[in-house]
């Protein structure tokens, strides 16, 4: 094998010589790396564009105070959103970021709000807009109060009737009166006591 | 194998029909010849429906997108895990799971349940051929055989919805499953004991197991959906009492309320009627459940694609139910109870009006449920029953049964006296005033919070006392040390004190419950360097600082992920990313719509829970939603505690007179220890 080193110097021939001088020379002509100023911090600038946005879904727009606004906020809490989730209008917009239509009725909130409407007067614009199914919550008046009273009435109703039968079997199957006689010594309190250390074991 | 698959699937319900023939006719004509093919006839299903497993998991992981089940639920680059767990995903593979997990479990009541109850086992034969055959055939003619093929063969399938591909995919469905599936095996045997006419306490004792795993099941799957959906959907929160969330919680409530009633039936001979009926009604609701998730009937975020399958489930429901509830009034005359209630304070009637409010919380969150439709019915306006809804009516039974969760077990069976009755809820009725006394000076104005907590303070108070008083017996009595005495009264009483562990668990999902009153919440738009604060219920106050925005590609999925550091007044916590996940198929094309990844961080006090919304105008400028969720992990541990005492009470052994009085008003022996 032939020892391509003499002398210490490396071996090289002129292609690769020229190939080396050429990449510096194109090396050399491209601009200087600018020092990368941190783009982002704050009132320094935009911030900087995502490689792909289109994989962190809809562009959304910055938060405003609105956004941010307890009014606004509990108002939405009472509105249900209308895309099928099952959340109301506040829950929705801030979770599901796909939702086209969370976003749309909490503009529309908004801007009942600045036409100076009071939170009831804009849920009441929303039930004349799409009906009572708009609410998180059916209004206590006419058949809705059966939604919110049935269950109470007869879980109340069933305590009383339950409480009554019950009163009425345990007087009818109370133990007659046994006439006293001492079956064990023991104070009453210490018979107390036993009886209530036996009911207790007795589980 | 998808041939061999939809072949099993028409052998299982052969076999199912004879099963069920057989079982019946067997069990009514007293013919053990009959008996014993129904016997075979449930082993020979579960053996069919396991090859159809098997063959669908094959089509699964072999790719085979010809499969349109396949396709529709997996693709090339799905993890193994969910691929796997694909079996359940979808409407048809979950139909399969039932019925295979039915008949598993009717195999194993077969060859388990002890012999002397073997007259009440062909009729169980037959109900869960019954059943098993019912879901065999809705696979088969509802248009939902999971083994159906395409006319073409696609490159790659849809893949999983992204918010199944949580490690809660692998364990919560199927747990939550169990739990409505074992169901059967207690409805078996009370429809058993009721055609066989055997009513005394018997199959109560046939049954004991297979309720407790059952609700244990329940119990798991539900606590597990709810860190799913804490963990996955992102809205910061666990129940949204959802249509289908509360398909769950309602066989939970009964079937809670006769772990309750059963002891009464087991010591005093009492109350037969009634857990018949809260057998029987659990079932029907746990096929109720599966009917609402599966119809399309109520709207729901967690139900299936809406089919034909719900009528099926519908006609069925409506059958059974007539049924069983015919049969059970044919036999009423021969449930008389064996003993009378002796006194309104006794622990008997302690657990009739704990019955009353479990059942009166499951007609409410029933009533709820349906109202939407009985409104539309009634009034022609459809209505939307929500959480504020729901709160309103349950929040205050809730609180009166956490009431009686204590005092239940300080009152005495049979007739508790007065003096009796002060020296029970002394200990614990200043524990819980205490409590609500330091949670007043200490600021807590919110009502229902407050009341859960101070009778959380009152329950605990009471299982405290069981414990030392019971340790303290046995530490005088047996001269064992505390710690020692303490361990051998669990483990030999595991029934009562086990109970016990779940009481203490329930206090502290109650807590937690109660923390998410004090719930804070705030959007921001951050551009990197940017921060924004949040104030915490406990006064403290937390910056995060957005850092930047990256994205990669992992797995199955383009993730763009937003860096936020976290200080809390003014100390650092450290770094919580959250994520935008778009999921892709294995060409790379996009499957659904990005998700959110949420950021937790954690600690026993409060959760601070991070959603990145999006971007702005496609920069690193980002829409985050920051949450101060208060003693979420409250939740999870008193999952577990719940879990754990179920366990425990479910574990076999125990001292041999414990066994005696859990084996119905058995005789005390005088002079037994």
């Amino acid at each position: 094998m032939a020892d391509r080193r003499t002398g210490g110097q490396a071996d090289c021939d002129r292609r690769a010589f020229l190939t080396a001088m050429a990449g510096m020379v194109f090396l050399s002509a491209r601009p200087p790396v600018r020092q990368t100023v941190q783009d982002s911090l704050p009132g320094t600038g935009p911030a900087g564009r995502l490689w792909d946005p289109a994989r962190a879904g809809r562009p959304l727009e910055p938060v405003t105070a609105a956004d941010n606004d307890a009014a606004i906020q509990a108002i939405e809490k009472q509105i249900h959103c209308t895309c099928g989730c099952n959340l109301d209008v506040y829950t929705c917009r801030t979770t599901d970021f796909t939702c086209t239509v969370s976003p749309a009725l909490h503009q529309h909130v908004v801007a009942l709000a600045e036409q100076g409407m009071t939170g009831q007067q804009i849920i009441d614009q929303f039930v004349r807009e799409h009906g009572l199914v708009i609410l998180m919550a059916p209004p206590k008046r006419g058949f809705n109060l059966a939604g919110y009273f049935v269950p109470s009435l007869l879980i109340v109703a069933a305590g009383v009737i339950l409480t009554l039968v019950l009163r009425r079997r345990t007087r009818s199957a109370a133990p007659e009166a046994v006439p006293a006689r001492p079956l064990a010594a023991g104070t009453p309190e210490e018979l107390e006591r036993l009886r209530g250390e036996l009911d207790r074991m007795s589980v | 194998m998808t041939l061999l698959g939809t072949l099993a699937l028409w052998l299982a319900l052969l076999v199912g029909i004879w099963g069920t023939l057989a079982g019946f006719v067997g069990g009514l004509k007293d013919r053990p010849d009959l008996a014993r093919s129904a016997r075979h006839a449930v082993f020979a299903m579960c053996g069919a429906l396991l090859v159809a497993v098997v063959s669908l998991e094959w089509a699964l992981f072999q790719h085979d997108f010809n499969v349109e089940y396949v396709a529709a639920y997996t693709s090339r680059n799905l993890p193994i895990f969910y691929t796997w767990s694909a079996l359940y995903a979808g409407q048809k593979g979950s139909l399969l799971f039932w019925a295979t997990v039915l008949s598993v479990f009717g195999s194993l009541a077969l060859v388990l349940t002890p012999r002397h109850h073997r007259e009440l086992l062909p009729h169980v034969a037959g109900v869960v051929s019954l059943v098993a055959a019912f879901f065999v055939s809705v696979m088969l003619f509802g248009q939902a055989n999971p083994f159906h093929r395409l006319p073409y063969t696609p490159v790659d399938g849809n893949g999983l919805n992204p918010q199944l591909q949580n490690p809660g995919m692998v364990f919560h469905p199927p747990m939550l499953y169990l739990g409505y599936i074992s169901i059967t095996i207690p409805f078996a045997f009370a429809i058993a004991a009721l055609l066989s006419k055997r009513l005394d306490t018997d199959w109560l004792v046939a049954i004991r197991k297979w309720t407790l795993l059952s609700w244990l099941f329940l119990s798991i799957g539900i606590c597990l959906g709810m860190w799913w959906a804490y963990v996955e959907l992102g809205w910061g929160g666990y129940w949204a009492w959802d249509p289908v969330e509360n398909a769950s919680l309602l066989p939970w409530l009964t079937m809670t309320a006769f772990l309750h009633s059963v002891m009464i039936q087991e010591k005093r001979g009492m109350l037969k009627k009634w857990n018949l009926a809260l057998i029987i009604g659990s079932w029907l609701l746990s096929i109720f459940g599966t009917f609402i998730t599966r119809s399309g009937v109520i709207s729901s975020v967690h139900s299936f694609t809406q089919s034909s399958v719900g009528y099926f489930f519908l006609a069925f429901l409506i059958v059974t139910g007539t049924a069983s509830f015919a049969l059970y009034a044919k036999r009423l005359p021969l449930l008389a109870a064996e003993a009378r209630l002796e006194s309104m304070v006794s622990r008997e009637a302690s657990f009739l009006f704990n019955n009353l409010l479990f059942i009166g919380i499951a007609f409410s969150v029933l009533w709820g449920t349906l109202f939407p439709i009985l409104s539309e019915l009634v009034q022609g306006t459809k209505v939307t029953v929500g959480p504020p809804f729901f709160n309103q009516v349950n929040i205050p039974l809730g609180l009166a049964l956490l009431a009686l969760t204590g005092i239940g077990p300080l009152i005495a069976w049979r007739r508790a006296s007065v003096p009796n009755v002060q020296r029970q809820f002394a200990v614990p009725a200043t524990a819980g005033a205490f409590t609500g006394l330091i949670l007043l000076v200490a600021g807590m104005r919110d009502f229902y919070a407050l009341m859960a907590i101070t009778l959380g303070g009152f329950v605990v108070g009471t299982v405290v006392q069981e414990f030392a008083r019971g340790a303290r017996a046995r530490h005088h009595q047996y001269g064992e040390g505390y710690a020692l005495a303490l361990g051998r009264l669990i483990a030999r009483n595991r029934r009562r004190y086990g109970g016990y562990i779940v009481h203490t668990g329930i206090v502290i999902l109650f807590v937690a419950f109660a923390g998410m009153a004090f719930k804070t919440e705030t959007e921001a738009s951050l551009r990197p360097g940017e921060s924004a604060s949040i104030k915490s219920p406990y006064g403290w106050t937390y910056r995060l600082t957005h850092l930047g925005i990256s994205q990669y590609d992992a797995l199955n999925r383009q993730v763009t992920a937003a860096t936020l550091e976290v200080s809390r007044d003014g100390k650092r916590l450290g770094v919580l990313t959250t994520e935008k996940r778009q999921h892709v198929d294995g060409l790379g094309r996009p499957t659904f719509q990005p998700s959110s990844e949420v950021g937790i961080r954690s600690d026993l006090r409060e959760d601070l829970y991070v959603v990145l919304g999006g971007v702005v105008n496609g920069t690193e400028q980002a829409v985050f939603r920051f949450t101060i969720n208060p003693l979420v992990w409250w939740v999870w541990y008193g999952g577990m505690i719940v879990a754990l005492g179920g366990l425990i009470v479910m574990w076999p052994g125990g001292s041999p007179a414990a066994k005696r009085s859990q084996a119905g008003y058995a005789v005390r022996l005088v002079g037994e220890k």
